[in-house]
């Protein structure tokens, strides 16, 4: 019998230490006191869906803002691992923030560059001054070509289109992929020089944003490989850090639909104590059960990156799993809170639309089986 | 207090003579235990005592469970430093107890006697017990008693100083290899059926002991029906008190699902997804796009389920075990029968065929020297066995999540009026 190519490396630490643990205590204390169901419904179909004073908090005075970037550039030198922790709580309450952009996406494309120039952004991103945006659409997967819709000429001017950007509206810089006069390349824009239209989202949680650049001029934070490989490793870190979002909204699901089927009564009975139900409820808790391991593996093989196959294949591990996991706990919260889960009024919906967006973002599950299948040796058939 | 004169039957083993004055002692530590098996290898050398004295031996130096009293086989050490006894004397060729052909005893029997025995009874059963010199099986699954155990027909009736046992047993591993056997039988069919089950030890040797061997969907046999005519039990052999074996098997069958323990994660593609990931290496004419997606999204699940054990066993390696424990048999059992279903089916013409159908009484379960279609069939037990999935799935909604449980018609009436 022939075994998988790739041995078993060691499986990182998949619990949560102390520190962790406080910063969940203090992330979710402010999240309870600003960013509770009523809020963030009150706030979604305003003109600013982003709660500034929220992410003022969170981002400036708990410094969520620069914890992936180190001290030396002014952030707090965490790990994925503590990001993942605070995304948990974030999905949990599907919070309008901009951290998956800013203080993920971009804050990693940017410490991808940090030899040319990224320095500074990234030290006006941690402070909290200023967000950024990653200008890819957020369909945008590990492993895919670099992009091609923005062109760069050799005076750093950017002509060109990028749709479905989170995290765009209100940043104040892009982080922007283009195809420069050498090849692949990374260039900051201020995103005033960009002309930004805002579509309907399906997930009104969180904005999208489709850019167009008409010779914006740039500044080239990295080019070739480097620059491949800044995209790659935020791509990566994002659709990684993805799960434990994914994994805070489906315990959100979970624990919501639970207290709501110990209080609803029907037929003289809590409609909890109906077998049926239960054992819906049983397997759903299994699969956020499963969700946890599979998303603390992927934040610990971000943290400790040291075999890239080994990384890349965590995160796709993760997001394969996780993805429809989330989105299972969001429909059976809409079903299982019968009439009132169709509501608007009822906050089922946000985590609904949160979690379906979240399924087709950073990869499909699909999309990430079908990076596994060359990762572990699982070959699709011929032709 | 635990008999440990009459246990140390070797008398002269160097590890032994110290056994009884630690005394309950808590401070063992890892290089006493490791001292102490040392002094056993030295004093009964492996290559020139026989197994049977050296587990003996072995038993008598506390060595067996470290975690059980002094003078039973341990050292009340903690259970981690079992490992350090085990290393020790597996490096020097030192044979074991075999512990797959004495799972119920080591598992089920050995910490309910240990829990709820006299004295006479711990001195008595235990040493033979973990040699493998006494073969244990239990006798709890009736044909009318399954996932509602509770609802036993098997009838204990008090005869002087004996009981007097007539019933049926089902699944029964080991029967036809076993000295003796833990049994729950009714006692009082006038109260609730909790409350009216006595725990037995039953010696599979009496006369009214009759072991048929059960033939399974696979073709073999590895459990038996057990028949109980007039079979006579001393009233010393009863575990607990008269009316209290539902509490006591609930130590038995608490103790089934504790296995998991120690050591590091298992490897990645441990267990079913192993034959099928080689079959599809292996044979690339095989491959069809649909079978493709399938395999990929099972390889994954094994995986996040791997990394689940993982979990659990961390949070048990500090000390903090989380609820999780209790989903993983689910979802072992779905994935083995989902991996083993896709692997028939991947394997097309040969999928057709099976190994052997002959009745064969194997010795323990082997999923892997077998073939695909061995592997699909036995796989449906494992929703079945040791609690069926949809009792599980109870048990997690209610102990777990807190849920309620249904409204219940038997609990409070005499087990002889419940509508059968």
């Amino acid at each position: 019998m022939t075994t998988a190519k790739r041995p078993s490396p060691a499986v990182p630490d998949l619990l949560y230490s102390e520190v962790e643990d406080d910063l969940r205590a203090a992330v979710r204390a402010v999240l309870a006191d600003r960013c509770g169901p009523a809020a963030v419904l009150g706030r979604i179909e305003t003109a600013e869906p982003y709660d500034p004073g929220l992410w003022k908090v969170l981002g400036a005075d708990l410094g969520l803002a620069g914890l992936l970037v180190p001290e030396e550039y002014g952030g707090q030198g965490a790990s994925a691992r503590e990001a993942a922790v605070v995304l948990e709580e974030l999905g949990g309450a599907v919070a309008p923030t901009p951290f998956l952009g800013s203080a993920v996406l971009a804050a990693s494309a940017l410490l991808g560059c940090a030899e040319a120039g990224a320095p500074d952004l990234l030290g006006r991103l941690a402070a909290g001054e200023v967000t950024a945006a990653l200008a890819v659409p957020l369909t945008a997967a590990p492993g895919d070509a670099f992009p091609q819709g923005v062109r760069a000429d050799a005076a750093g001017r950017l002509t060109g289109r990028v749709t479905s950007v989170v995290d765009a509206l209100g940043a104040a810089a892009l982080v922007v992929p283009a195809a420069g006069p050498d090849g692949p390349a990374l260039y900051e824009v201020a995103a005033d020089a960009a002309a930004l239209a805002a579509p309907v989202s399906l997930d009104l949680t969180r904005p999208l944003a489709d850019l167009t650049l008409d010779g914006a001029p740039g500044r080239l934070l990295a080019a070739g490989g480097a620059a491949r490989a800044a995209l790659e490793r935020a791509l990566l870190t994002g659709a990684g850090l993805l799960a434990s979002e994914q994994l805070g909204l489906a315990q959100w699901c979970l624990d919501e639909t639970t207290g709501y089927l110990k209080q609803r009564h029907q037929f003289g009975r809590v409609v909890g104590s109906f077998q049926s139900l239960k054992h819906r409820l049983a397997d759903l808790w299994l699969e956020v059960v499963s969700a946890r391991a599979a998303a603390r593996n992927a934040a610990g093989a971000l943290a400790a990156w040291d075999d890239p196959a080994e990384v890349a294949l965590a995160v796709a591990v993760a997001q394969a799993y996780v993805s429809p996991a989330a989105v299972h706990a969001a429909e059976e919260a809409v079903q299982l809170h019968g009439g009132i889960g169709m509501t608007w009024e009822h906050p089922a919906h946000l985590y609904l639309k949160r979690a379906k967006a979240d399924e087709i973002a950073l990869g499909t599950p699909g999309r990430h089986r079908r990076a596994l299948a060359g990762l572990v040796d699982l070959p699709a058939a011929a032709g | 207090m635990a008999g440990t004169g009459s246990a140390n039957g070797t008398g002269g083993m160097p590890g032994a003579g110290g056994t009884g004055s630690t005394g309950g002692a808590g401070g063992v530590g890892a290089a006493e235990v490791r001292e102490r098996a040392r002094a056993l290898l030295a004093a009964c050398p492996p290559r020139t005592t026989g197994r049977r004295d050296f587990l003996r031996a072995r038993f008598d130096a506390g060595l067996a469970w470290v975690h059980f009293p002094a003078g039973l086989g341990g050292l009340d050490a903690p259970r981690a430093l079992q490992a350090v006894a085990d290393a020790e004397l597996a490096a020097a060729g030192a044979p074991d107890n075999d512990p797959r052909r004495i799972g119920i005893g080591l598992g089920m029997a050995a910490p309910t006697i240990l829990a709820y025995g006299t004295p006479e009874q711990r001195a008595r059963f235990l040493r033979p017990l973990w040699t493998g010199e006494e073969v244990w099986c239990q006798l709890f699954s009736e044909p009318g008693a399954g996932s509602d155990l509770a609802g036993l027909r098997t009838r204990a009736v008090r005869d002087g100083g004996d009981w007097v046992v007539d019933g049926q047993k089902v699944w029964t591993s080991s029967a036809h290899t076993a000295r003796w056997a833990i049994l729950i039988a009714r006692t009082d069919p006038d109260v609730p059926k909790h409350r009216g089950i006595t725990y037995f030890v039953c010696d599979m040797t009496d006369p009214g002991v009759e072991v048929r061997p059960l033939r399974q969907i696979t073709g073999e046999a590895e459990f038996n029906e057990v028949f109980l005519t007039g079979v006579r039990i001393p009233d010393a052999h009863r575990l607990g008190a008269v009316g209290d074996g539902w509490r006591v098997a609930q130590a038995t069958l608490m103790n089934e699902r504790v296995a998991i323990g120690g050591g590091s994660a298992v490897p990645r593609e441990s267990g079913m997804v192993g034959p099928v990931a080689a079959t599809w290496r292996e044979r690339p004419e095989l491959r069809t796009p649909e079978l493709h997606d399938r395999l990929l999204r099972l390889w994954v699940d094994a995986e996040v389920a791997r990394l689940t054990a993982e979990r659990v066993r961390q949070q048990m390696a500090v000390g903090t075990p989380g609820p999780e424990g209790s989903g993983l048999k689910l979802s072992m059992a779905r994935l083995n029968q989902q991996l083993s279903g896709l692997e028939v089916e991947l394997l097309g013409e040969q999928g057709l065929r099976y190994g052997d159908w002959t009745m064969v009484r194997p010795g323990s379960v082997d999923f892997y020297g077998r073939d695909a279609g061995y592997r699909y069939l036995r796989a449906k037990g494992n929703s079945i066995e040791g609690g069926t999935s949809e009792i599980l799935r109870n048990i997690v909604a209610e102990r777990v999540l807190g849920l309620p449980a249904e409204p219940r018609t038997d609990k409070d009436v005499p087990w002889k009026d419940l509508p059968r």
